[in-house]
């Protein structure tokens, strides 16, 4: 935090109707993070945004982006080293997607073909069809005006973004796959991103750093996802947060972040009499088998029935894996859904790691 | 009917185009002048209109100040103003031929393009002007990257309704001794002619009309090219508001 890229200092705005207020936010934004500005309705999240590009003045306070007091920067120059995206994207209705796009671009006066290869690469990013660039705002889908907007803000490559509720009006499945799209863009991107959601779920899942504000931008706890959820500041986070913490926890660690246990395995060349013994060490009626390393599938007592080698009995496929990069949730869906009550953990090449258990999950959370 | 017969042989003689019609003048020099009073004014109240309806529009301020101001001129009867100005063009000895008349027509053009300038303004998507300016455009790029070229369809047919009006009303210059086709009125009921008083009304009519078809295509391009999208419906329901003059 020794370099923060937004900083607001003791700020407060009032309106004259008196909702939307925030009082003296002091709020650091490190360079490079995702921060999530979440609560509920009226808490001054919007006008928190709308502070930091000057679309909204502060009543007292002081807010730097990169350094520089805003209030001595003009508000124009401002906001074009700032993309902006909102709920309702605002597309010019007038304008071809391919003008909506380079329109912050031409505004800075960039020449026309570097616009036009811009326009190609940010289409290309976000999955635009080159057919697209020509129609009008009017004649797209929701999800493709959401992606047409965040490939707006985008367009000047500001080190900065702000997106309020950028993908909140759209339906839940494209939602999802915006989401993981634009988590995906965002590692390579490396920008300072403040964005506001109400959707907790939609927070834990953007941010690296959530701050769950209370009624006049109060922050009631800023803290990464996985700490906010482990270690609700208060009952006003603990609410917010909502029941299920558990299983968002879940759904933010992965399968590599814990220990797995090294389970029943043993190689297809073992004799019965080595396998039986293998499931009474651990306590199952079944062994993986593993031919070099890789898993072939598992036996049980029926199986290794008239036969010498653990290889010469027909190993029975396991029906789901997971791999270090699954989320816990997944790992636990695993669990839950197979027959043996275990997920068996496999990396690449299908290379036999270990095995997860309940025990094992919860003992991991805990640690 | 005899009345019509003789009114329409006046406007199918030749002679009455080139030459003096009943000693009021020939049809052309009387369109010239219709057409020229008719234009002139409407283009000085866009002048005035237009600057105004963006700002209040753009702005959002005095907006109920600027549009009652403005309707003073459809408030006050234009047969009121043009008595008004040609007492003062009297008193200050400047030619009452012309300037009553064109003053009477300016101010009963202003409204109407006000009016439609306003509401085109302020109708455009709050969204698209809030996204553009949160991106860095300044506040005279808003209005001319977006607000106008959203609501000029709005705004043409503002420009529409003030020039047929004018045309219409046009014909009360010739009370003041303008001329135009108002003309050939007023002297057929000076002279009890009354073919010259039908054959003025028609001209006058067909002006009107031609007038109005050629704004109702200009409108249409504008409209084609300025929201090629299907959100240019937008407009034709504002079309239908009160107080909001859209043909």
């Amino acid at each position: 935090m020794s370099d923060p890229m937004i900083s607001l200092d003791g700020v407060t705005k009032r309106f004259a109707s008196g909702s939307n207020a925030v009082e003296d936010l002091s709020l650091d934004v490190p360079k490079g993070e995702t921060v999530v500005l979440v609560g509920p309705s009226g808490c001054g999240k919007t006008t928190t945004m709308k502070l930091i590009n000057r679309l909204v003045e502060p009543t007292t306070g002081t807010i730097t982006v990169n350094g520089v007091d805003i209030l001595r920067q003009d508000p124009v120059e401002l906001r074009r080293s700032i993309g902006y995206v909102i709920q309702s994207i605002g597309l010019m209705p007038h304008r071809t997607v391919e003008q909506n796009i380079g329109m912050v671009p031409r505004l800075m006066g960039w020449p026309g073909s570097k616009i036009a290869d811009r326009v190609r690469e940010l289409s290309e990013m976000f999955e635009l069809d080159a057919t697209l660039l020509k129609r009008y705002p009017s004649e797209l889908s929701g999800g493709q005006r959401q992606r047409v907007g965040v490939a707006r803000a985008l367009a000047a490559d500001p080190p900065v973004m702000l997106m309020d509720e950028p993908f909140g009006a759209v339906d839940p499945i494209v939602r999802e796959r915006l989401q993981d799209q634009f988590l995906a863009l965002k590692a390579e991107l490396a920008k300072t991103i403040v964005f506001v959601t109400h959707d907790i779920d939609e927070a834990i899942k953007m941010a690296d750093r959530i701050a769950i504000l209370n009624t006049g931008a109060r922050v009631e706890q800023y803290a990464p996802p996985l700490e906010i959820l482990r270690d609700p500041a208060n009952d006003f986070v603990r609410d917010f947060v909502g029941a299920e913490r558990g299983l968002k926890r879940l759904a933010l660690s992965i399968v590599g972040d814990i220990d797995v246990e090294k389970g029943p395995v043993v190689s297809r060349t073992a004799s019965v009499a080595e396998a039986e013994a293998e499931m009474d060490r651990s306590g199952f009626d079944w062994v993986s088998v593993v031919t070099d390393g890789e898993l072939a599938g598992w036996v049980d007592r029926d199986a290794l029935k008239g036969v010498s080698t653990v290889g010469d009995a027909k190993a029975r496929p396991f029906s789901a894996y997971v791999t270090a990069e699954d989320s816990l949730r997944q790992a636990l869906d695993s669990i839950v859904t197979s027959r043996t009550n275990v997920a068996v953990v496999v990396s690449e090449g299908q290379r036999y790691r270990g095995i997860l258990t309940l025990e094992g999950l919860s003992k991991g959370l805990s640690s | 009917m005899d009345v019509l017969v003789e009114a329409l042989e006046l406007l199918f003689d030749g002679s009455n185009w080139t030459g003096s019609m009943l000693d009021s003048g020939s049809i052309l020099t009387r369109l010239w002048e219709h057409v020229f009073i008719s234009v002139t004014s409407v283009a000085l109240a866009i002048v005035v209109a237009l600057p105004l309806g963006l700002y209040i529009g753009h702005r959002r301020r005095f907006e109920a100040l600027v549009i009652n101001l403005s309707n003073v001129g459809r408030a006050l009867p234009a047969f009121a103003v043009l008595a008004l100005a040609y007492t003062v063009a009297l008193r200050w000895q400047i030619s009452f031929e012309f300037w009553p008349a064109f003053i009477a027509l300016f101010l009963l053009a202003i409204p109407p393009i006000v009016t439609n300038t306003y509401v085109g303004v302020k109708e455009v998507d709050a969204d698209v002007v809030e996204a553009a300016r949160g991106m860095g455009f300044s506040e005279i790029e808003v209005l001319r990257r977006i607000e106008i070229p959203l609501s000029l369809p709005l705004i043409v047919a503002g420009i529409r309704t003030s020039l047929v009006q004018v045309i219409a009303t046009a014909t009360l210059a010739a009370i003041t001794a303008g001329g135009n086709f108002g003309r050939f009125i007023q002297n057929g009921f000076a002279r009890q002619e009354r073919p010259l008083i039908l054959a003025g009304a028609i001209l006058v009519a067909l002006l009107a009309i031609a007038a109005e078809l050629l704004m109702a295509l200009v409108e249409k391009a504008v409209r084609q090219r300025s929201t090629e999208s299907p959100d240019a419906t937008v407009f034709d329901e504002v079309g239908l508001g009160p107080g909001v003059e859209a043909a």
